[in-house]
This record gives structure tokens, C-alpha cells and sequence, in this order.
């Protein structure tokens, strides 16, 4: 008899019973809470849901609470309240099934400099109980998808930042697993590596049906990689959605307009208010940002009433709706601000 | 056996480790040879000493320096643990089924065969300068007992490190430690000349008991009930020791 917990033939979500299966899913986590000692808040009831054979991204600043919900479907840390699943195990009772499922990809490195790319790479499928012979093919092949080679017999401290990188990733996928964990895998990479990488991440989902919950920073990279993706910001979901339906939820285009001085925002929101078609304005400092449905319509609009008022202005960039606009609205604060915010 | 096995592959990787870095193993073999001549010139006459049983010194103070270049050997384990921690090494060995055994079991294997390599080159400049010894059953049973003491005190070295998470705490815990215990034994000193209450402390240190299990065991006519008496206190402390530094994991991944 076969015991469907260690098939992976049967449906994963039989391995749990009837009442908490969450039925066709390879990650669930369902109103995770965490907080630290002292009373960070660091997850404040986190749900989501990842398809099986998808990317899925989770977008957000830098301490927006990506890593903890990581570090929890993980088994590294535990939820002060909620639940997740991992490919239907319950990720804190049943931590050993999770592991034995999982790779994971660390936010920065976390590799053995003293040993060679292929020795870090056969600790880990040893680690994992891959055996001798399949672990030298799949060790090979491998340091031969992620170019490094002519690398594997050099000590890791001799590699570059890309390099590491990349046999992070390959660390990650030595046993085959159903699920992968990539928190930041591009994050100080220079354009070049992060393109490699990216293709890699793509190839992964498509020839080996990997699950990815991929983190990131980067909105692009989401936007790029991502089936589904969802915003965090201070320990929840914003918003969630393919990266078109988010993006479809604003309509028209971005107005961007830098003052050549800080400008009193009443004066400034006064102005804008009457031009017609515009809406959603808001100023920061020198920036003021309002949508229209036709931005280059609205533009010279705009433009005449801030001159009327005496406010000078420097630049204008109209474009399409980004998920820097996503963020902006779901978060109601712009990314780069929040990231400084939550840095200091 | 899963765990056996990922024991296995760590001690492994922590033996790389420590080829990689000549330096270091020079460091590590010279240093307890210097103790060896430099205590054994400054502390000759000790022997003059009526009621002190030794014939020559450095007989009574090659075992003693074989127990105290394993605790600064074994004392310094956890520091493999801290740099694997701010590597972000340890998350990805917990993140996968290596077990939290494997990982305490795979330093505390890798701290035995340092130490039982260190012991026998101690031992041999100890011999090449005189030290006579009646049997190699004698030199097997203080390996024994040194590597007895260095399990315990590398656990504790392990159980800082999981704990504090500090080179500086580390260090800082290491010297606070070695001297005082080295000193309130019969490394140096045989037991009844110490001044009384040294006695009484050494009666109650775990380094005292290795000391004078290792030395009862070379000497002739060993005094076999006092070695087994020994050994086993020191077996169940390397065993508690382990354990707890087992369960130092929990606190580290709370921190998490």
C-alpha cells in the first residue's frame, strides 16, 4: 500500500483532513499574525493563496513584513496566530514534510565561502538525503544551467555577487523540490545578472512546474515574472490580482510634474481641482501626481492653472499606469518613500 | 540514520573548513607545545615539594596540558556556528531536513578528532621530552577523557553561541572560563597541596575530574575505579551538555 503523504501522484490536499483542506492550492497561509518581543507588529493578517506551477509575487518596501511571511511558510519562524500551508502540510506541526517539499532562496547569501560551488551544492542534496549517484548528475547539471561550470571546483568566496547568486538559486533546487522560495533573489545584482536570473526563475516555473513565491522590491520584476502578485504594506495584503487586472484598476494615465520649489499643497490641489479630468492629485513635497483618462489632453491644462497660481514647474512626464501607481494607491504612499520610511 | 548521516557530511564540511586554514592548525599545534616547555621549565621545582608524588614534572604536566589545549580548542566550536549564522548558512540548513542533532553532533564530531589529533602531538612532544608513560591503554583512556571534557565544553561553546550570537559574547565567555578552571584544578597543582578551599572547588570541577582520570590512567598501577568513576560524571555531562545546546536552537529561531 502506498501512503498518499509521501506519493506525489495524489492530490497534495489529502494529506490533511476534510475541514482544513485548502483544496488545489501549493501554499496557503490564512491571517498570519506575528509579533516580535517589545510589540512589532510585523504581520498583522496576512492572507494568500499561490496556484500550484505559478509565480507568485509579494511586492512591497523593505519591511513591509515579505520575510517574515517567508521565514513562517518556511518553518523557520512560527505565527503568533493563523495558519499556512505548505503543498497541504501545516507548516507548524508538520515542519519535516514541509522541508522535505521546499527550497528556499534567502534574502542576501547564504553560502559556504570555504567550499566550492559543487561541494556547497552536494552538502545540500546530502542534507536532503539525495542519493549518491542521482545527487553527481543533478549536482552537474545543475552548475551547467546556471553557466557556473568552469566555477564549480573554486572556492566561493572567489565568485562575484551574480555568481553567489546564482548558486543560491541552484543550492535551492538540488532535491527537486515543489516549492520554491526566492525572497530577493535579484536584490544588488547589476541589470545583466538580474536578466539571467530572470530567465532562469521563468524557465524554472515552465519546464520543471516549480511553485515560486517570489519577493521583491522591484516592481518591474513582479510585473515581468509574476502570474498573480500582491502588495504588502505594514503586515497586510493591499490588494492582490494579476498584474494586468491591477493595473486595468486604474484607469487612465499618470501625470507627474516636479515644482521647481515645494509649493503650498492647498494652493497647488486648489489649482489642479478645477482642470477638468483630472482626479487622484496629490503633492509631496515638489512632486504632484494626478490621473486623467487623457493625459496629454489634461497636461497643458494643468500646466496653465499651476502658472496662474505663480507655481513654477520644473519637468512633466506623462505615462501609463505602473505598479508604481498600484502602490501608490493600495498603500497610499509612494514605494520609495515607504521603503525610506521603514529603513529609518 | 538520516541523522547519523547528516552528522556525517557536517563533521565533514567543518574538517574542510579547518584544511583550508594552515594557519590556523598551526596556531593550534604549537601553542600547547609552548605551554608544555614554558610550564614545564617555570614549574620544575614543584616537585621538591614534600608530599608532591611525581617523580618528574613533566610526567605530571603532560596530561594537564592535553586537557587545557582541549578546552580552548573545543571552546572556541560556537564560532563556527556564529560565522554560519551571519553567513545565513544555519537558516538554510534549518529551512531544510537536516536535523538540529546533526548540526550540534556535527561540531561536537568535528571538536573530537581536532582534540584527538592535538592530544596525541602533546602527548608525543610531552614523551620526546621525557615523559615516560606505563601503557598505550593508559594514553587511549586520557584521549577518552579529553575528548569527555571537550564534548561538554564545546556544547557549552555551541549553546553561547546559538544564544548570544556574538563573536565578542563568545570570547568573552571562552576566556572568562578556561584559565579560572584550568587553575582551579591539578593541571599544574597536584590536589593536596592546593590551599583547602581550591581543593574543595576542584572537587566539584568537571576539568578536575578529566585531569585526574587521565593522569590516574597513565600512571602505573592505575587506580581503575577512580578512571571509570570519572569518565561516566563526565559521559552524562557531555551528554546534558549536548542536549541543551540541541535545545539552544529554539531560542535562536524565537529570534528569527
Amino acid at each position: 500500500m502506498i501512503s498518499y503523504q509521501e506519493s506525489r501522484l495524489m492530490p497534495i490536499s489529502l494529506a490533511l483532513p476534510a475541514k482544513d483542506r485548502p483544496v488545489h492550492a501549493a501554499i496557503v497561509a490564512q491571517d498570519l499574525v506575528k509579533t516580535y518581543k517589545g510589540g512589532v507588529r510585523a504581520l498583522d493578517g496576512l492572507s494568500l493563496s499561490i496556484e500550484p506551477g505559478t509565480i507568485f509575487g509579494l511586492l512591497g518596501p523593505n519591511g513591509a513584513g515579505k520575510s517574515t511571511t517567508v521565514k513562517i511558510l518556511t518553518t523557520l519562524t512560527r505565527q503568533t496566530s493563523g495558519a499556512a500551508y505548505v503543498i497541504g502540510f501545516d507548516v507548524a506541526r508538520q515542519p519535516e514534510r514541509v522541508r522535505h517539499a521546499i527550497g528556499c532562496v534567502a534574502q542576501g547569501s547564504s553560502l559556504d565561502p570555504e567550499l566550492t560551488g559543487r561541494e556547497n551544492l552536494t552538502l545540500q542534496g546530502q542534507l536532503h538525503g539525495v542519493n549518491r549517484g542521482e545527487l553527481r548528475r543533478r549536482v552537474s547539471e545543475l552548475l551547467d544551467r546556471f553557466g557556473l561550470d568552469t566555477a564549480a571546483n573554486r572556492l566561493v568566496r572567489t565568485y562575484s555577487g551574480g555568481m553567489q547568486r546564482k548558486l543560491d538559486v541552484a543550492l535551492g533546487l538540488v532535491h527537486r523540490p515543489q516549492v520554491l522560495f526566492l525572497d530577493e533573489p535579484t536584490t544588488g545584482l547589476d541589470p545583466e545578472a538580474r536578466a539571467e536570473m530572470w530567465a532562469q526563475i521563468s524557465r524554472l516555473v515552465a519546464e520543471d512546474g516549480v511553485t515560486i513565491l517570489l519577493t521583491t522590491h522591484y516592481l518591474e520584476e513582479a510585473d515581468k515574472l509574476a502570474k498573480r502578485l500582491a502588495i504588502v504594506d505594514r503586515g497586510r495584503i493591499v490588494i492582490e490580482g494579476s498584474p494586468e487586472e491591477l493595473k486595468a484598476g486604474l484607469r487612465g494615465d499618470t501625470i507627474q510634474m516636479e515644482l521647481e520649489a515645494p509649493a503650498n499643497q492647498e494652493l497647488v490641489q486648489g489649482a489642479l481641482n478645477a482642470v477638468e479630468g483630472l482626479r487622484e492629485i496629490t503633492v509631496e513635497g515638489k512632486v504632484v501626481r494626478a490621473r486623467a483618462d487623457r493625459g496629454a489632453a489634461a497636461a497643458p491644462a494643468a500646466l496653465a492653472r499651476l502658472e496662474a497660481g505663480d507655481v513654477r514647474v520644473a519637468s512633466v512626464t506623462i505615462a501609463r499606469p505602473s505598479l508604481d501607481d498600484v502602490y501608490l494607491r493600495c498603500a497610499g504612499r509612494v514605494f520609495i518613500e515607504a521603503d525610506k520610511e521603514n529603513a529609518a | 540514520m538520516t541523522m547519523l548521516e547528516q552528522s556525517w557530511h557536517l563533521t565533514l564540511r567543518n574538517l574542510r573548513f579547518l584544511l583550508r586554514q594552515p594557519w590556523y592548525i598551526g596556531v593550534t599545534l604549537v601553542q600547547p607545545v609552548i605551554w608544555l616547555v614554558l610550564f614545564g621549565a617555570l614549574f620544575k621545582n614543584i616537585t621538591q615539594i614534600p608530599g608532591f608524588t611525581s617523580p618528574s614534572y613533566i610526567d605530571y604536566l603532560t596530561p594537564g596540558v592535553v586537557i587545557m589545549s582541549a578546552l580552548f580548542s573545543s571552546g572556541w566550536l560556537g564560532m563556527g556556528f556564529i560565522e554560519a549564522m551571519d553567513r545565513g548558512v544555519i537558516n538554510r540548513f534549518l529551512t531544510s531536513p537536516t536535523s538540529r542533532g546533526a548540526l550540534i553532533v556535527g561540531s561536537l564530531a568535528y571538536g573530537g578528532i581536532v582534540t584527538a589529533v592535538q592530544s596525541l602531538i602533546i602527548v608525543g612532544v610531552g614523551v620526546a621530552s621525557g615523559a615516560r608513560y606505563s601503557s598505550l591503554a593508559g594514553v587511549a583512556l586520557l584521549l577518552l577523557v579529553t575528548i569527555l571534557i571537550s564534548t561538554a565544553f564545546g556544547s557549552f561553546s555551541n549553546a553561547v553561541a546559538l544564544l548570544l550570537r556574538k563573536q565578542e559574547s563568545l570570547i568573552g565567555a571562552v576566556n572568562f572560563l578556561v584559565l579560572p578552571l584550568a587553575f582551579l584544578s591539578s593541571i599544574f597543582m597536584q590536589q593536596s597541596l592546593m590551599p583547602r578551599w581550591i581543593q574543595v572547588v576542584a572537587t566539584y570541577n568537571p576539568v578536575n575530574w578529566a585531569v585526574a582520570a587521565g593522569r590516574a590512567a597513565l600512571a602505573s598501577g592505575a587506580n581503575w575505579h577512580l578512571v571509570a568513576e570519572d569518565s561516566a560524571y563526565l559521559l552524562l555531562l557531555a551528554v546534558v551538555c549536548a542536549w541543551l545546546s540541541t535545545r539552544a536552537f529554539r531560542s535562536y529561531q524565537r529570534s528569527l
